[in-house]
């Protein structure tokens, strides 16, 4: 037996090895889902006898008239949870985009101009990104009081929109995907700053303005704890939070607290596995490069 | 590089004035205010080093700080090494169904940390939770088994590694495209066993974004907070075994209204994140002199 040929032998064998250790592993991670999606349409007597679809006599051996879509028209009815994702929506979308926008003016600034302070100012942008966040928490909440914004939108979005992370990735996508000789013809073509930003530089950013969109959208609607200690009027909760105030009420109502749960995280799911390209090349940009 | 004048800063405004406000202003507070023993956030009195004093005699602290390390530990010994392992198995040359493998492992990070531990909430019910379903149907478990009134941690762990373990195999697949593959693949000609082609090119190639991985599980891990607060239905858990040092900050500063103690307690967290980061850079550069 060659050497090349023995090589083939165990390499195929190999990649069945790696089948066999991954397809199970991938079937353990998207269970949770089946079942999340499963357990939404259950009455909560069938969660003591099924699984996941309570089993009888219709097609597939599933009792499809078991089901029930009773937890959602409760969650929209009475429990008004409607109101809850606009306000997710809104909270998600106004802080992604201003977050993004900032992150994007500072990040250029820093990447494609020489002044004095230049390097201080990295400085401070590197070391506020390694302030861990619970440290705010409290000064934070205090000031919030002070300046009057506790239980606004305001109070949880104004904080959340200079992240010194995101003007840290944009300085390195500009470095890297803005050149600097294209900046200066636009300004010997007697282009202002403002169209040079947005005319030259923000086209040629693109992929890292999608991903830091999407990645701020994500972590602004997973967030629990600043809606948490900055919010108290119910009607200005994000799903985040109202749907752990659920738990706290209906706690043995598994049906309702599923269904609360699938609407939370089914449409992120959806948008961003349809968009992951992108996403997860952001997502890893930071740690690659920097 | 464009010269100076005054576009720089403008372009920087948004950011520099936000983050005065909202992030220096907090943090330089949060200093005198560890200093404070407060009543809500309208009344307090200096009590000078109290607070630490106290904290460090606080039984309740040394329990939180007990349970996060611990916590910590398992990240580095257990979901670590499983992120590790699954992103070598897909790095196969030539594997088949890798973008599915991925975009699978990778979607449970999507889920918000809220959401997770309401699932897990369900899954994790003694007679109800899919958990002691499965398992009873497997392997004849028992039904009645009290995963969140008996093995607090070992859930909490449960439910951290399927929201995480594709995240981390992420930046580690984005890791191993620093392999050589000459390297690798004239090793595997020699007859290198897998364990050597690993320690002898693998894992110098990937020490450098390794080690940042590792850092951001480790300070990650000791932010635990929301899961086990809502898997424990906004509590510790019985006996306290699900305390965390950012719960017990919650509790401290929002459930008894003492912003003083809770900011004492998140600079002896940040101390403990400042000093995890000092130490990998160290451990960095050891690698780079060696």
């Amino acid at each position: 037996m060659s050497g090349a040929e023995s090589t083939r032998r165990t390499g195929w064998l190999a990649a069945l090895g790696a089948h066999a250790l991954l397809a199970p592993a991938a079937l353990v991670t998207l269970v949770p889902f089946v079942w999340l999606a499963c357990a939404a349409f259950k009455r909560n007597e069938d969660f003591f006898t099924s699984a996941f679809l309570p089993g009888g006599e219709g097609v597939l051996g599933v009792a499809w008239e078991r089901l029930t879509l009773e937890n959602f028209e409760r969650l929209f009815g009475t429990l008004g949870l409607g109101r809850a994702i606009v306000n997710s929506v809104f909270l998600s979308s106004a802080t992604a985009a201003l977050a993004t926008l900032i992150s994007a003016l500072g990040g250029y600034a820093l990447a494609a101009f020489d002044f004095r302070g230049r390097r201080a100012v990295t400085g401070l942008v590197l070391a506020a990104i390694i302030i861990p966040p619970p440290l705010l928490i409290a000064p934070g909440y205090q000031w919030l009081f002070r300046l009057g914004l506790l239980d606004t939108f305001a109070g949880l979005i104004l904080p959340a929109i200079a992240p010194a992370f995101g003007v840290y990735l944009f300085r390195q996508a500009c470095a890297s995907s803005v050149p600097g000789a294209l900046l200066e013809a636009a300004r010997i073509d007697g282009a202002g700053e403002a169209r040079i930003f947005f005319g030259v530089a923000l086209p040629l950013l693109r992929p890292m303005v999608g991903a830091f969109i999407l990645l701020t959208f994500l972590g602004t609607w997973n967030n629990f704890i600043s809606p948490q200690v900055v919010l108290q009027t119910p009607d200005r909760l994000p799903l985040a939070v109202a749907i752990a105030q659920l738990k706290s009420t209906y706690y043995q109502d598994y049906g309702l607290l599923m269904a609360g749960t699938l609407v939370s995280v089914l449409p992120l799911v959806v948008l961003f596995m349809s968009l992951q390209r992108e996403f997860i090349s952001g997502l890893t940009t930071g740690a690659v490069k920097g | 590089m464009g010269s100076a004048g005054a576009a720089p800063w403008v372009l920087l405004a948004p950011f520099l004035v936000l983050s005065v406000v909202f992030t220096a202003w907090p943090l330089a507070r949060s200093a005198t205010l560890s200093l404070e023993q407060t009543f809500g956030p309208g009344a307090s009195r200096w009590v000078g080093l109290e607070n630490y004093r106290h904290l460090l005699s606080d039984p309740l602290f040394w329990k939180a700080a007990g349970n996060t390390c611990l916590y910590v530990c398992t990240t580095l010994v257990v979901q670590l090494p499983l992120s590790l392992g699954c992103a070598l198995l897909l790095n196969r040359p030539g594997l088949r169904g890798r973008a599915v493998y991925r975009l699978v492992f990778f979607s449970p990070a999507l889920v918000g940390v809220v959401f997770v531990a309401m699932m897990f909430g369900v899954i994790f019910e003694k007679r109800t939770g899919l958990l002691n379903q499965a398992l009873h149907a497997a392997v004849g478990w028992d039904l009645e088994f009290a995963w969140l009134q008996g093995w607090v941690m070992t859930s909490l762990v449960i439910a951290t590694l399927w929201q995480y373990m594709g995240y981390n195999m992420i930046y580690f697949l984005a890791a191993l495209q620093n392999v050589p593959k000459d390297l690798s693949e004239a090793a595997e000609i020699d007859g290198a066993g897998a364990a050597r082609r690993f320690a002898a090119v693998v894992w110098p190639a990937i020490r450098p974004v390794g080690g940042f991985v590792v850092l951001l599980s480790v300070i990650g891990s000791f932010q635990l907070f929301e899961l086990p607060w809502i898997l424990l239905n906004a509590g510790a858990g019985p006996d306290g075994r699900g305390l965390t040092i950012v719960m017990y900050l919650y509790q401290q500063g929002f459930e008894a209204g003492d912003l003083g103690y809770a900011s004492a307690i998140g600079w002896v967290l940040a101390l403990v994140l400042v000093g995890c980061a000092a130490l990998q850079r160290r451990l960095a550069r050891e690698e780079v002199t060696a």
